[in-house]
């Protein structure tokens, strides 16, 4: 019969519509409760049309989600090196850049002129970059990632597209929380929380320590009376270049946190 | 509706080269540089030699047509065809090379149809001359187009250097914005006896010359009525195109004359910035082209690339594992696809929005799990030389770090499963039963748009719009590359090469995808932990050589020609990226098909086509 097929279709759309309503009344007031029903409508098990409530509501983006990048440096509270930038200008993600939006500026020291590890500046234009993820993938130090926040949009796309150093920079913390896991498989990866670099200057100087345990425990023993003057002397200046590390880095530390309250001061007053 | 598996007969390349050289001996000769393949035919000859590889040999299908500049090299220019028997087996690659200075070189439109538009492009971007071509004219650049742009010698506005990596990025990196250099005028070269005021009046004028006609409306008597005769401009901007693409129409009252479609409004020269880039710089930029089946396009790249790889040293082919999830995501993108051009079928027959949402409602968990995997939705970037970016998740996991999200997580294993086996095939059934028996949908398709077998295969057609008229060929089977070959799937195909015919066509597809996704599940829980991600580093040097690797898009057949050469230890840059796009070359077909129908049927034979402008237009 003529028709056949289109009343057919109707009652499936019918259908539709009443489960998207039985859900709604199933599910309801429980939606913004608990985060199981939320998976659960979401998920391969849905039913029914399902509408997250953007930009009151927004779906949390999965781990490997990835946005123009951004710069890790050690948390601005490290005990031991507060925001210590991570990269080390080798330039291999300006190279593999697809677009090549990453500008590099390598560090110099100004006295010798030798290129020093940390970046002089470091540009990214975001209008360029096109979410392609290398720069994180390749880059050997762990010194960039790709970030989560999507929401970039500003007013004026001549003056504020191109971030600058302290604009990209972040803390790993932050890495830590939006890709858990990701950043412990690369922890794991370089063989602690630290740097790569400083990861290898630990175990040099932990094998240098060993070795120098080794060595005295066997003298101390037949000749401990020409071993103890020296001790104290020794010690002494260690202590004083403790008190100077200590200083420095509560320095560095404040200067962390006054730079990130600035920025952060900056973009509420932009936004 | 028939299926049916193509025979995959090994036929030997070598013979059939033999026996061309053997008949031709003047004209034919191997081409022998390192690490190239097929014939050089002398251009003199070349329609004589084309007729014979089609009528003898039966390489009744061109892939692909392109032209390649060997400024710097040998100082000529060539152009490289690719043609394959539509009952499957490798390709007879021939050339015909010509001076630069006065590119020239015989039409083959009249062997194959399918080399119009293919020659079209080559002229446009080349400046090469096809003498006996019908409408040789530009069909990407706008005709005003100053130059060729393809050519070795031409840079564009913003050019910088000839290969990425710029030296001003790093070490001294200063930044500045491309833009500020380029002050409107500064930077782009016109010629200087130009007046752009006459430029869009004169193109626009050829057009409709081009088509026979005036813009006037003319008066027309046929069977008794009284008709008028008028070219109607569909496009550039018009919902039903998918973006912006053009078409002149002719009519006769309401039924096509003629059809000519315009197209290249989004024209990037992006097989430019191709050979600008390195070889890693282009898997990205592939997402760029298709942008609704991504993973399918870095998989036939990757492919190509892989081919000349495998000809140098230390080498390592991807692993089982990377092979069985490059298939898994090629085969959910190929679901991807067809969800979408069905629900925009529709949209365009007039359903608004209601079956198009339902698509949509499946493709987004698919999409959930590509962001899952690759970090994006849309631009995958997934394949990499040698296996992919990163194995599967162990979960679809996400992390609350915006005001307001909202938290999910999912076992990845657990939620393909439940979407290949369960999902997927019960919203599959109930699809069918929404779309298929609908009398409008019945009505509106059987019958039109019709595409005969011959034609299909003359036009070069590939993908659902070839399978929809007959003719059985998929590259999966006819040229099998990955894992396919030990997969048990068919291949449906049409008989009247309707619209209707390409809509279940399309709607079968999905169906043989879920029995393909559905063999991979075990093999994917047996592959655990075996290593995905590939040793080739960001720089890889690439074998000096040519290579076509082609794989069955969704749209069609997606093909990448790739040029190494000049550096002694492999160079770091494609010399030649050519992208044999499914979308542009079935748009060949489009005139024909339109021809005699009404007007409003021009809406649906383009959304039957199936084809996004991203890869239209390059
Ligand atoms: S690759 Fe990493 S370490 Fe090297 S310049 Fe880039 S961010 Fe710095
Ligand atoms: S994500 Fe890609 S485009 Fe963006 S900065 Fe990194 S490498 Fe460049």
């Amino acid at each position: 019969m003529y028709g056949q097929g289109i009343a057919k279709g109707l009652w499936i759309t019918f259908k539709h519509l009443v489960n998207t309503y039985v859900d709604d009344i199933r599910y309801a007031g429980r939606k913004y409760v608990s985060q199981d029903n939320f998976q659960v409508r979401q998920g391969p098990k849905s039913q029914g049309a399902y509408t997250v409530q953007y930009p009151d509501e927004k779906i949390a983006v999965p781990e490997r989600f990835r946005f123009v990048p951004f710069r890790v440096d050690s948390d601005y509270d490290d005990p031991e090196r507060p925001g210590q930038d991570w990269c080390t200008s080798c330039g291999i993600c300006a190279k593999v850049c697809p677009p090549q939006c990453i500008w590099i500026v390598r560090g110099q020291d100004p006295n010798t002129g030798r290129p020093v590890p940390q970046p002089e500046a470091f540009f990214i234009d975001i209008d360029i970059c096109m979410n392609c993820g290398y720069c994180a993938e390749f880059c050997p130090f762990d010194a960039i990632k790709m970030d989560h926040d999507y929401e970039l949009a500003s007013y004026d796309r001549t003056s504020r597209h191109i971030y600058d150093k302290p604009k990209l920079s972040k803390e790993l913390r932050y890495w830590k929380t939006i890709a858990p896991t990701r950043a412990v498989e690369e922890m794991e990866a370089r063989g602690g929380w630290d740097h790569k670099d400083v990861q290898k200057e630990k175990a040099k100087a932990e094998k240098a320590a060993a070795a120098q345990k080794a060595a005295p425990a066997a003298p101390v023993q037949t000749n401990g009376g020409a071993a103890s003057p020296a001790a104290p002397a020794a010690e002494a200046p260690a202590a004083d270049d403790a008190e100077k590390i200590k200083a420095e880095r509560l320095a560095k530390r404040e200067a962390a946190l006054a730079r990130k309250r600035a920025r952060d001061a900056e973009e509420n007053g932009g936004a | 509706m028939a299926i049916a598996v193509p025979q995959t007969t090994e036929l030997d390349i070598s013979q059939t080269i033999d026996w061309l050289k053997q008949k031709y001996p003047d004209a034919v000769h191997d081409d022998t540089r390192q690490g190239f393949g097929g014939v050089v035919v002398d251009k003199s000859m070349l329609v004589e030699v084309a007729q014979a590889i089609r009528d003898d040999l039966g390489f009744d299908y061109l892939s692909s047509a392109t032209a390649v500049d060997y400024l710097g090299i040998s100082d000529h220019m060539e152009m490289v065809y690719h043609a394959y028997r539509t009952t499957g087996g490798p390709a007879l690659v021939f050339k015909a090379q010509t001076d630069r200075e006065k590119a020239e070189i015989p039409s083959l439109v009249d062997v194959w149809l399918g080399a119009d538009f293919q020659e079209r492009e080559a002229y446009d971007l080349y400046g090469i001359q096809f003498s006996g071509h019908p409408n040789l004219k530009r069909i990407l650049l706008w005709d005003g187009f100053n130059g060729y742009p393809m050519r070795k010698d031409w840079q564009e506005a913003y050019f910088e250097q000839e290969h990425k990596p710029f030296d001003s990025r790093w070490p001294g990196g200063w930044v500045h914005r491309a833009e500020e250099k380029n002050v409107y005028g500064k930077n782009v070269r016109y010629p200087d006896d130009i007046d752009l005021a006459r430029l869009s009046d004169t193109s626009e004028a050829t057009l409709y010359s081009g088509l026979g006609l005036g813009v006037d409306v003319q008066e027309l008597e046929s069977d008794g009525l009284q008709t008028d005769r008028l070219v109607v401009n569909l496009g550039p901007h018009h919902p039903s195109t998918h973006g912006v693409f053009r078409m002149i129409v002719s009519l006769n009252g309401e039924t096509i004359e003629t059809l000519e479609p315009v197209m290249g409004y989004l024209h990037r020269n992006h097989e430019k910035i191709g050979e600008r880039n390195s070889f890693l710089h282009n898997i990205p930029f592939t997402d760029r082209l298709d942008y609704l089946s991504s993973m399918g396009n870095n998989f036939g790249y990757v492919l190509a690339v892989e081919q000349l790889l495998a000809q140098g040293a230390r080498y390592q082919p991807p692993t089982y594992r990377a092979e069985v999830i490059r298939v898994l995501m090629a085969e959910l993108t190929r679901i991807v696809n067809h969800l979408w051009s069905l629900g925009f079928l529709l949209n365009d027959l007039g359903a608004f929005f209601t079956p198009m949402l339902y698509a949509n409602n499946e493709r987004e968990k698919i999409l959930d799990f590509f962001e899952a995997t690759a970090g994006s939705r849309l631009m995958c970037n997934y394949m990499r030389f040698g296996g992919v970016f990163a194995d599967l998740p162990e979960r679809i996991h996400s992390v609350a770090n915006l005001v307001n999200d909202k938290v999910r997580d999912y076992n990845t294993m657990e939620y393909l499963a439940q979407m290949i086996t369960e999902r997927l095939p019960r919203f599959l059934e109930e699809y069918g039963r929404l779309l298929v028996g609908n009398e409008i949908l019945r009505e509106r398709t059987i019958n039109v748009g019709v595409l005969p077998h011959d034609l299909a295969i003359a036009l070069s057609t590939c993908g659902p719009l070839l399978r929809g008229s007959g003719v059985a060929y998929d590259v999966r089977r006819a040229d099998p590359y990955s894992i396919y070959p030990e997969l048990d799937f068919d291949i449906p195909v049409g008989v009247n090469g309707d619209i209707y015919d390409r809509f279940m066509v399309r709607f079968q597809e999905i169906h043989e995808s879920l029995r393909i996704l559905k063999q991979l599940l075990p093999r994917l829980e047996q592959t655990k932990g075996e290593e995905v991600v590939t040793k080739v580093g960001h720089t890889p040097r690439v074998p000096v050589g040519e290579a076509y690797g082609r794989v069955e898009n969704p749209k069609g057949e997606l093909g990448f020609y790739v040029v190494s050469e000049g550096d002694e230890k492999g160079p770091q840059n494609p010399w030649r990226y050519h992208v044999r796009a499914p979308s542009f070359i079935n748009l060949t077909a489009l005139g024909p098909m339109c021809r005699g129908y009404k007007v409003a049927d021009v809406v649906t034979v383009l959304g039957s086509i199936d084809i996004v402008l991203g890869e239209t237009d390059r």
